[in-house]
This record gives structure tokens, C-alpha cells and sequence, in this order.
């Protein structure tokens, strides 16, 4: 078992701390503060070709393993939680199905203008009445002629308006096992400009606040046959393999926010003094230390692992990846809160300032114990395994 | 066309400064990047590849980890890499460095060399000039600006509280400044295709043309009276004394400390 990284992945590393420092971290309060999606700097990243990097080259993409992506949400998210889950949205639940899912013609069309980051992509899955119970889907999608005729909403989309491409998923029909009837769910990919297709409220948030998360609603929207991703009937089955993938973008923003967090508040104890000593000195604070890196370090190991588990996936298509993304998220997501937390207590009066970033930071944790599957669901999907 | 761009991987002065007994940089246990001006001098050349499709070659001396830096120029875009490394090349100063890698270029096709003006371990900005004399072509210095047109290049030559602009037909030498342009980043594709490319290594037995007598320490005329990294200033030191006791008293102390 090896635990070191490659020469290139600690060069992509390198990369992509230099970015987060220079280009990413200065903005981070702003980003924050105004709630403005930094359009800037996701054009930075398109150019640096951070928005492709799962993606194979002949997609246009930069061909690496998903462990370098996941290596990406993490540098990026130690600086700014916004900016990382702009990145893993956009991979994991837009390239990543259409990737995995989409004919070859769908790909040509849209993986070069995702990868490159001409276009930006989004997921569309929660809806009102179903969010944890995604089988609770209200939004239809009926096929009239040659189109596909979406009616309904989908809230909390991350990317929302800013987004070029959705994978919208949608209930086509009803289907009956074992004498139950349930939900017939398909995917399809539905693209900004479409008559029929808009935008409702923009959510006020309380942490990832330049993250653009908004409403989509389908009123007749008509989208061509093809637009069909996987088949029909599979929507369910393509929406939580995408998921598991997304938790893995996730879990890698939440274990950059904490390390994010232990990076400055390790240099905060070092300045503060308190009773003539720096607080550095104190037990209370080295231990309180020891327990947030051992932590960071518990939930990289996680991180990494289902990366590199979902590497073995897009090697041979068998490998489940399932359960070690929903440990690395659920761990990870706990991870970020709890370290968060210590840092603004170790800050003092100072970390509940907004000046000190350590308390933005814990705002950005909260979210990743919820999307992509809250905390409860991972256990869920974690304990299913077990007792199957 | 054919550029061939001088690049020198040097300590990142973030992460300490250490030094060798024989006041020497300790390369091998410092943190390192690429150097600034020579990072600007790759980007220029990048720039003319994307507009003319030329063929970007870079060559640095050093220790065989500088490879790394060939590797991280690959990952922004150069074709090749050369790394010229040899025990006997060690402890090089500017004479010694610049013969060094006009031996290297002596074996290379090219139309432009493009160097930083100066390194930031070293600060001496004589590398660049050096190599062209060796080589017998023209040099425009600190660089501010570049155009290619035909066979010649267009170069803002940086001063003070001007610039110049000189047109030199090539093949020519050009030191470039780190204000030349805002370099790109690698990309996370190029630094894993960067890995797999092959760096061309060159000892001393591959240099053309050069005397072993103007290699290695043996061959660099600057000797080091002593080097240490930045040191704060202590509280300093009162002396009363008359004027003429006091004149010789500070010559002392400044001869002593190599000033004067």
C-alpha cells in the first residue's frame, strides 16, 4: 500500500495552491461578502484548464485521473469554498453523466465546450418535495413528436442561472414491479436559451454565498428527442451514480475547508499572545491542534481513496465506488464543521468576525453535510451496505 | 522558427536560504521555482509559439533535480527539454555558467535564445551577455516587449525612465524581463504529458567547444568571501573616539566586512 503521490500529482498540487493563492484567495471575502459569482475567475480556471480535468482528451479535457481533480476542489477550497464547488458541480454532476452516460454524439457536442470551460454545467435533481426522496420527482418530461415536453422545478441548483448546460432530471412515465407501481425517472440534458426554460429566485444563503444556487422552472419546454440521456427509465440509476461521484467533488471542498481553517489558525496561535505567551503555548491549544490535523488527515485518506476507487471505475466499469464516497463525504463534511468550529473558538472574538475568514469558512462547512446527500443519507448509504 | 529558452530553477527565497561550508548555495535541501525573469523569457516564447508555431526548446545547468523545471516548462507548453548536469560543472559562477550553456547551444539549432535578464539567487544579470559573446551573436537586454517580423525581432529595451526600441536580425540573444508579460500556468493535462516526455541529459563530455579550465568552480574567477542568508541587524556598536582614531576605526571595520 502506497500513500505517496506521484511526482505529478504533487506538481498538479503545486499548480493549483499557486492558482488558489494568487488568483483565488484575494477575492474570497469580496466573493462572499457582495454574493456575486466570481464570472473573473471561473474564466481564469477555464483557461488553466481546471474545468476539464477528469475529462478525456479527446473530449477536449486535460485527461488526468479523478484524484487530480479531486486534489483541485481541495487547494481551491482551503482558500475559497464558492469557487471549489463551482469547479466539482460542474464536473461531477454535468461532464461526468454526460461522460459516462451520453451517446458519443452527445459527448462531441458538449464535452469540448464543457472541458474547456466555454460552457459551464449544472445538475438538476432536488425539487421542492424531493430532495432526500428523490423518487418524490414532480417535474414530467412527455414525449410529443420529436421533443420532449418538460414541465416542473428543480430548486437549489448550484450554477443556476449561471450555467450553460443542465442534466435535468424528470419523471417519464410509470412503471410497475412486483405489482407496485412507481415512478418512471430519465435524465436529459437541456440547454440554457431553451423556449420554456427559466429561472425563478435566486437563493440567500448562508455560507457559499458567490455560488450562484437558483430555481429552475420548465413551463412547455420543449427539447429535441436526443436530448435523452441514457435510456429512458434509467433516470434514477444515472442520478445516483452521478451523486456518488459528486460526493467525492464534495468531500475534497470539505476537507480543503478544513485544512483551510487549521492552516490559519495554526498561524493565528503563533501571533496571538495571551498572558504574556503566545496562545500557541497553551495545552488546550496543541491539543486542539493535534485533534483538527488528525482529523484533516483521516478525511484526505478518505478523499483519496475514492478518487482513486472511481479511477479503478473509469478503468474497468465494475468497481463500486459507492460506499467510499459516501464515507469520504460523511466524514469529511464532520470533518470541515468540527474543525471550522475549533478555529473560530481558538480565534477568539476575533474569528467571529468577518474580517478573519475563519468564520466564513464554517458557514461554507455547514453546506457539505447537507448537498449531495446530507450526512443522514450517507450513513444510510453506508449502513445499507452493511446489512444487505 | 527555433527558440531555445535559458531557464535556471532557484531557491524560492519564501522557504530559507541555506548555504555550503565553501559559501556556495545549498541547492539540493532548498525549496525551488522557476526563475521569475526566465519564467516571463518562457512565456514570450510561448507567445511567438502560438502565434508562428515555433519550436520551444528549454536548457537549464544544474543539479539532475532540475529536471523538475524542465518538466513544469513542458507543462506550460516548451517542446524539449535539455538539462546539462555533471559533477565537474558544480559551483559555477556567470563565466563558468555562461560557457557551460554555450557549449550546450553549440550543439542546438536556433534562431532566438531568450534568457531572463537575471537570477534571483545570483542578481548579477551577466549570464545572458555572456552567452551571446561566446556565441558571437547579437544581445538586447531587459526586454520589456518583443515582436517577431521576417527574420528579425523587435525588442523594447528597458531603462530608468525610458525604453529603446532596437530591431536585430536573428539568430540573436534576448534577456527578458519579469515585467514582460504575466506568465501562463501549466495545465493539470500538461504536467502529466511533461512527465512522460524525455529530457535530453548532457554532461561535460557533450559540451562543444570549451576548455575544461572555464568549467565548475575551477573555472569561475568569482571567488565567495562569505554568504549568509539575511540576518537581523543586532543593536550595533558605540565606540567613543577621536576623529582620527575614529576614520581608521570604521575603514577597519569596513574592510573587515569586505565593503571597501
Amino acid at each position: 500500500m502506497d500513500f505517496t503521490l506521484s511526482k505529478e500529482h504533487e506538481m498538479a498540487r503545486s499548480l493549483f495552491r499557486e492558482f488558489a493563492e494568487k488568483e483565488v484567495k484575494p477575492l474570497a471575502i469580496e466573493v462572499d461578502e457582495t454574493e456575486e459569482f466570481p464570472v473573473e475567475t471561473v474564466k481564469k480556471m477555464a483557461k488553466a484548464g481546471f474545468l476539464g480535468i477528469p475529462i478525456p482528451k479527446e473530449y477536449g479535457g486535460q485527461g488526468c485521473d479523478v484524484l487530480t481533480y479531486a486534489m483541485c476542489v481541495e487547494e481551491l477550497a482551503k482558500v475559497c469554498g464558492t469557487t471549489s464547488i463551482i469547479v466539482s458541480a460542474h464536473t461531477s454532476l454535468c461532464c461526468d453523466p454526460i461522460l459516462t452516460y451520453g451517446t458519443e454524439e452527445q459527448k462531441q457536442k458538449y464535452l469540448p465546450d464543457l472541458a474547456s470551460g466555454r460552457k459551464l454545467g449544472a445538475f438538476g435533481l432536488t425539487e421542492p418535495g424531493a430532495g432526500t426522496d428523490a423518487q418524490g420527482q414532480q417535474t414530467k418530461a412527455v414525449l410529443d413528436g420529436d421533443e420532449w415536453v418538460l414541465n416542473g422545478s428543480k430548486i437549489f441548483i448550484t450554477n443556476g442561472k449561471q450555467a450553460d448546460v443542465y442534466i435535468v432530471i424528470a419523471v417519464t412515465g410509470t412503471v410497475e414491479k412486483n405489482g407496485r407501481k412507481s415512478k418512471e425517472i430519465s435524465a436529459f440534458i437541456v440547454e440554457k436559451g431553451t423556449p420554456g426554460f427559466t429561472f425563478g429566485t435566486k437563493e440567500k444563503k448562508m455560507g457559499i454565498r458567490g455560488s450562484s444556487t437558483y430555481e429552475l422552472i420548465f413551463t412547455d419546454c420543449r427539447i429535441p428527442k436526443e436530448n435523452l440521456l441514457g435510456q429512458k427509465g434509467k433516470g434514477f440509476g444515472i442520478a445516483m451514480h452521478t451523486l456518488d461521484g459528486g460526493r467525492i467533488g464534495v468531500a475534497a471542498q470539505a476537507l480543503g475547508i478544513g485544512e483551510g481553517a487549521l492552516d490559519r489558525t495554526v498561524a493565528y496561535v503563533k501571533e496571538r499572545k495571551q498572558f504574556g505567551r503566545t496562545i500557541a503555548q497553551f495545552q488546550n491549544t496543541q491539543f486542539q491542534l493535534a485533534n483538527m490535523a488528525t482529523q484533516a488527515q483521516a478525511a484526505q485518506l478518505l478523499v483519496y481513496r475514492a478518487a482513486r476507487m472511481k479511477d479503478q471505475y473509469t478503468k474497468d466499469h465494475k468497481t463500486s465506488y459507492s460506499v467510499e464516497a459516501a464515507q469520504a463525504k460523511l466524514y469529511a463534511a464532520e470533518m470541515a464543521m468540527d474543525v471550522t468550529t475549533k478555529a473560530v473558538q481558538l480565534h477568539g472574538g476575533y474569528g467571529y468576525t468577518r474580517e478573519y475568514e475563519v468564520e466564513r469558512m464554517m458557514r461554507d462547512a455547514k453546506i457539505t453535510e447537507i448537498y449531495e446527500g446530507t450526512s443522514e443519507v450517507q450513513r444510510m448509504v453506508i449502513s445499507g451496505a452493511l446489512l444487505k | 522558427m527555433k527558440i531555445v529558452v535559458c531557464i535556471k530553477q532557484v531557491p524560492d527565497t519564501k522557504g530559507g536560504v541555506k548555504f555550503n561550508p565553501d559559501g556556495t548555495l545549498d541547492r539540493a535541501s532548498m525549496m525551488t521555482i522557476m526563475n521569475p525573469d526566465d519564467k516571463a523569457g518562457l512565456e514570450a516564447a510561448l507567445r511567438l509559439k502560438d502565434e508562428y508555431g515555433a519550436e520551444v526548446t528549454v536548457l537549464t545547468m544544474g543539479l539532475p533535480k532540475a529536471e523538475e523545471v524542465l518538466r513544469e516548462a513542458i507543462a506550460m507548453g516548451a517542446d524539449k527539454g535539455v538539462l546539462v548536469t555533471d559533477r565537474v560543472l558544480g559551483g559555477a559562477d556567470t563565466w563558468a555558467t555562461s560557457q557551460t550553456l554555450a557549449g550546450a547551444l553549440r550543439n542546438m539549432e536556433y534562431d532566438l535564445i531568450i534568457t531572463g535578464r537575471q537570477a534571483i539567487d545570483g542578481d548579477t544579470a551577466q549570464v545572458g551577455p555572456q552567452i551571446s559573446e561566446h556565441l558571437n551573436i547579437p544581445v538586447i537586454s531587459y526586454a520589456q516587449n518583443l515582436k517577431v517580423e521576417g527574420d528579425s525581432v523587435i525588442v523594447e529595451r528597458q531603462f530608468d525612465d525610458r525604453y529603446h526600441v532596437l530591431k536585430a536580425k536573428m539568430p540573436c540573444l534576448i534577456t527578458a524581463l519579469a515585467e514582460l508579460n504575466e506568465p501562463r500556468y501549466m495545465t493539470p493535462g500538461g504536467i502529466f504529458d511533461a512527465y512522460k516526455a524525455e529530457i535530453t541529459v548532457w554532461g561535460r563530455a557533450d559540451l562543444k567547444d570549451v576548455e575544461d579550465s572555464n568549467l565548475g568552480l575551477k573555472g569561475s574567477p568569482t571567488q565567495i568571501a562569505k554568504a549568509s542568508d539575511k540576518v537581523r541587524k543586532g543593536s550595533g556598536e558605540v565606540v567613543t573616539l577621536d576623529p582620527a582614531e575614529a576614520a581608521s576605526y570604521i575603514t577597519g571595520k569596513l574592510k573587515e566586512k569586505h565593503v571597501i
